[in-house]
């Protein structure tokens, strides 16, 4: 199942901030043209009791992700993750970025491919 | 600086507007390929953004060569706003500049003509050094009430001589991991919204980096902003009232004891007396024949007689005085009267104890119980820190409001330590032009000429602080001509008809109504519309720049060239050399090197580094400076106010004949102050919610940009949309009665039922230029609801934040 190459995105998605970097940062790393692009960040708003709620971002990866393959052959990390200005996009082994996700609370796993 | 990399070469860089439109700071790496700009990436070695980058910088490439960016100068040869124009060389569009310019000052006389300024580029120092060498003290921030962060800066220099901002090691080169910083306990997070901005300075998204390390959140905001979902406690305040829920924070802090007092008494005026009968400052000019109007007096509990404090020597004029706290005393004058006497303290208390916390939740809207918690958990936090965004300085009583939030960081002992308000000057003190604190090496020598600087007979702080002209008055005097007439304005980074004028309609009359005017853009707008002249500017990549604000000193580097597009410093050092031939500085690399000698590097140096830190023991460097006698040019220990003690009644306030202490006045607009407008108008209307994409009016026509938010956006309830009958995704008019615009409906939880959250800055430029479309600036811009002329009392602050409207939908019943 993880033979393609075995790599994802972890997002900790409780520092998330909807900031769209990763988004833009992809579209100039592949010149996409306006509609398409590798990561799309989604908005939650989940309405609490007492008038409260929850705002949350999450960066989505497309059919269009390739997790940088062409930037990591570099040692470099997919443009998205370098860029977030969150710092909450992590690249790694799926297996490795798996014993991180449950130290912490809003997490999730991407492996797009 | 630069070297080669896989054939592209790498330019290091700071990030200033023109271009991802913000307060710069940022170091990026720019790839350059053949000349032209492939990619811009975040420079992993530069302290401030460490990597990162925001998405208006990523789309750079987008920006830089756009089609529509304008490449030569134009001139116009239809009427104005026909949207006809011609293309000229630099020389022809200099001469006829300096013929028109050099008509009007030759009649005129110099401040005839208004050199008006926007945000967000580095063309402060520039349009000075322009205004200035024609002779005109009129340089104009084009805002209501200049309503964006002088007057904030200036209202902390007030209380307490400098500025301060958020301490997240940014003045360090280690940053966190520096074993002199400490993470603040506890943010309050004051109206700011982190996603789309970095005010003061302040790169937002350290702020997420300090909540990983453990800092709580106190999330003071209308809306339930990214913060406010997070945070420890949110307090949802009613937009406005924000100076009443500072007076009810220090209400809990001093009556439950949680202020420092040794701080307060030692580095306050707090035991300074105040005369009963007249409300104010006692001075040594009453107290004995020949004594100093400029020297305060205490009340010495060892003597038991009133002692003098020497402002200028920071020290009683006697040995080992214990000055009385509180309480009041009666004091024996030079004049042979007795007058009683009380200390600042007792009299800051009474104003203070006007506020107790069931009066400020009747005010704020917010609940007993958060008020007082979220008081207690900032002051028992040490340390802790306060980030506030441009609402405050948008009220028009926005001194006394910051009077009452710069008293919390003060008396809880949190002023210039590690982790907490850290005062913030200009890196190695090289200042480039008049600011608050700072007078610069670009300055109007000619006191003279600056007499006739508009509001600056008017209004106190405009002659301490903030060297502009005041810009409700100047839009007021195109019109009467008095005291003098204004005939031609230059407009550089600015767009008062979309972006930031209020009462946009006005500024369009206003502008028609002159005989000359020049804009200085990188596209058309609906400003550059209407001038005469429009010169195409540079883009922070296309110049040599510098970057002081606050901290560290940076170098912009030049790494492309566009079309004939230039620089907006060799703009205005070209033409100020023409208007002024004695101009001593021979090229823009002279000035910069004059700028920065206190570095003691020469631009060429710095630019070699990058960018560089002051070192420890300068007064740029922190902390405790005002201990370690770093603040004062006479290097005495206390601060840069009048009496060398940080205010907490304010001589510069009473000299100015406004209230000294800080308080809360009820807005111009509300439910309260106007009960009848709020029959027909029953909805709060808060305006300028921040994109992460767009910089106030820019950016709408970067493609992968505009495809993250497309429309002008309007936030509603959905309460409050279900009973106007209004789904998601809507147009819906906006009215009040300056006007109506058309939104979006954005229906969302984020707001409260009572309050709608509209954003500003809209224009569409792919629709036609030309009059009377202006690239439908008329459609979508909430400006049209907001007035000019309802600034504060000393000026400053406008009711941006606060107004009233109505909501119905477009095509719907009409009210």
């Amino acid at each position: 199942m993880l033979k393609r190459n075995g790599y994802g995105l972890l997002i900790d998605y409780e520092y998330c901030t909807g900031c769209y970097a990763c988004q833009v940062a992809c579209a100039q790393e592949y010149q996409w043209p306006e509609g398409m692009g590798g990561i799309k960040v989604i908005e939650v708003v989940q309405s609490l009791p007492n008038d409260k709620a929850y705002l949350a971002y999450l960066p989505f990866p497309t059919e269009l992700c390739t997790l940088c393959s062409s930037r990591a052959k570099r040692g470099l990390e997919p443009a998205c993750v370098k860029h977030c200005m969150a710092s909450c996009m992590k690249y790694g082994k799926i297996e490795e970025l798996a014993q991180e996700i449950g130290q912490k609370p809003r997490m999730v796993l991407w492996a797009p491919r | 600086m630069a070297f080669s990399k896989e054939k592209l070469k790498i330019v290091r860089t700071t990030t200033w507007s023109a271009g991802p439109g913000c307060h710069g700071g940022c170091g990026v790496l720019a790839y350059i390929g053949d000349g032209k700009l492939v990619k811009i990436e975040g420079d992993p070695d530069h302290p401030w953004n460490q990597g990162r980058l925001c998405a208006r910088c990523l789309a750079i490439t987008q920006y830089v060569y756009h089609p529509d960016r304008l490449t030569h100068p134009l001139k116009r040869v239809g009427q104005r706003g026909e949207g006809k124009w011609q293309k000229i060389s630099w020389d022809e569009a200099f001469d006829l500049i300096e013929e028109k310019l050099g008509k009007i000052r030759e009649k005129f006389g110099p401040e005839s003509v208004v050199f008006a300024m926007g945000t967000g580029r580095d063309i402060g120092p520039w349009i000075c050094l322009l205004a200035y060498a024609y002779g005109s003290p009129n340089v104009m921030f084009a805002l209501s009430g200049l309503a964006c962060y002088s007057p904030r800066i200036a209202a902390v220099e007030t209380v307490q001589g400098d500025y301060c901002v958020l301490d997240a090691a940014q003045w360090l080169p280690q940053r966190y991991n520096d074993p002199k910083y400490k993470i603040p306990e506890c943010i309050i997070i004051w109206g700011y919204n982190i996603p789309a901005s970095c005010p003061d300075n302040v790169f937002g998204h350290w702020i997420i980096d300090l909540m990983k390390k453990g800092t709580k959140i106190i999330a003071i905001d209308p809306r339930l902003s990214w913060f406010a979902s997070r945070a420890e406690k949110w307090l949802r305040l009613q937009p406005g009232t924000d100076g009443a829920l500072a007076m009810g924070f220090l209400n809990v802090i001093i009556n439950e004891g949680l202020y420092d007092r040794d701080f307060v008494q030692k580095w306050t005026n707090a035991t300074h007396l105040v005369r009963s009968g007249t409300g104010k400052l006692l001075r040594e000019s009453e107290l004995v024949k020949g004594g100093s109007p400029a020297n305060f007096v205490v009340w010495d509990t060892k003597r038991s007689h009133p002692v003098v404090w020497d402002s200028q020597n920071v020290k009683y004029k006697l040995p080992d005085v214990k000055p009385a706290f509180e309480g009041k005393f009666n004091v024996s004058l030079a004049d042979g009267t007795t007058v009683s006497a009380k200390t600042v303290w007792t009299v800051f208390c009474e104003e203070i104890n006007r506020y107790p916390v069931k009066r400020v939740s009747e005010i704020t809207w917010v609940p007993e119980k958060d008020i007082v918690e979220a008081a207690r958990l900032y002051a028992k936090s040490k340390p802790a820190s306060i980030h506030w965004g441009v609402p405050i300085d948008m009220t028009p009583a926005i001194t006394p409001t910051v009077q009452a939030i710069a008293a919390l960081w003060c008396i809880t002992g949190n002023l210039d330590v590690p982790g907490g308000n850290v005062i913030s000057r200009y890196a190695f003190d090289a200042v480039a032009y008049a600011l608050p604190g700072a007078k610069g090496v670009i300055r109007l020598d000619s006191e003279e000429a600056d007499k006739k600087r508009i509001g600056a007979d008017r209004y106190g702080p405009l002659n301490k602080f903030i060297w502009r002209a005041h810009t409700d008055l100047a839009l007021e005097q195109i019109f009467t001509e008095k005291p003098y007439p204004i005939k031609g304005i230059w407009i550089q980074s600015c767009n008062p008809v979309a972006g930031i004028g209020l009462d946009p309609e006005k500024w369009v009359k206003a502008i028609k109504k002159l005989d000359f005017v020049v804009a200085v853009d990188l596209f058309m707008t609906p400003t550059t519309q209407l001038a005469d002249v429009v010169l195409p500017a540079a883009s922070f990549l296309e110049k040599d720049s510098l970057r002081n604000w606050w901290i560290p000193l940076q170098s912009i580097n030049k790494a492309i060239s566009v079309g004939e597009c230039k620089p907006d410093i060799e703009i205005n050092f070209e033409l100020a050399k023409r208007f002024d031939p004695t101009l001593r500085w021979n090229n823009i690399y002279e000035l910069f090197d004059e700028v920065i000698k206190p570095s003691g590097m020469t631009f060429k140096e710095l630019q070699e580094k990058g960018w560089a830190f002051p070192p420890e023991g300068h007064p740029s460097a922190p902390y405790h400076r005002f201990e370690r006698g770093l603040l004062r040019p006479d290097r005495k220990p206390g601060f840069q106010t009048p009496s060398g003690k940080i205010e907490l009644y304010s001589s510069l306030r009473e000299e100015w004949g406004l209230e000294p202490i800080a308080h809360y006045e009820e807005p111009p607009f509300t439910p309260i102050s106007q009960p009848e407008l709020c029959q027909k108008y029953p909805l709060i209307l808060s305006t300028g919610r921040r994109s992460p994409v767009y910089f106030h009016s820019e950016h709408r026509n970067i493609p992968w940009l505009r495809e993250i938010e497309p429309d002008p956006v309007i936030e509603i309830h959905p309460d409050t949309a279900k009973s106007l009958h209004i789904g998601d995704g809507e147009w819906v008019w906006v009215e009040n009665w300056l006007g109506r615009c058309k939104l979006k409906a954005k229906v969302t939880p984020v707001v409260p039922r009572w309050m709608a959250m509209a954003t500003h800055g809209w224009w569409f430029p792919e629709k036609p230029g030309q009059e009377p479309s202006l690239f439908g600036v008329w459609e979508s811009n909430v400006n049209q609801l907001i007035p000019m002329g309802f600034q504060g009392k000393d000026g400053l602050g406008a009711p941006i934040k606060h107004l009233l409207c109505r909501l119905y939908k477009v095509n719907g019943r009409e009210g």
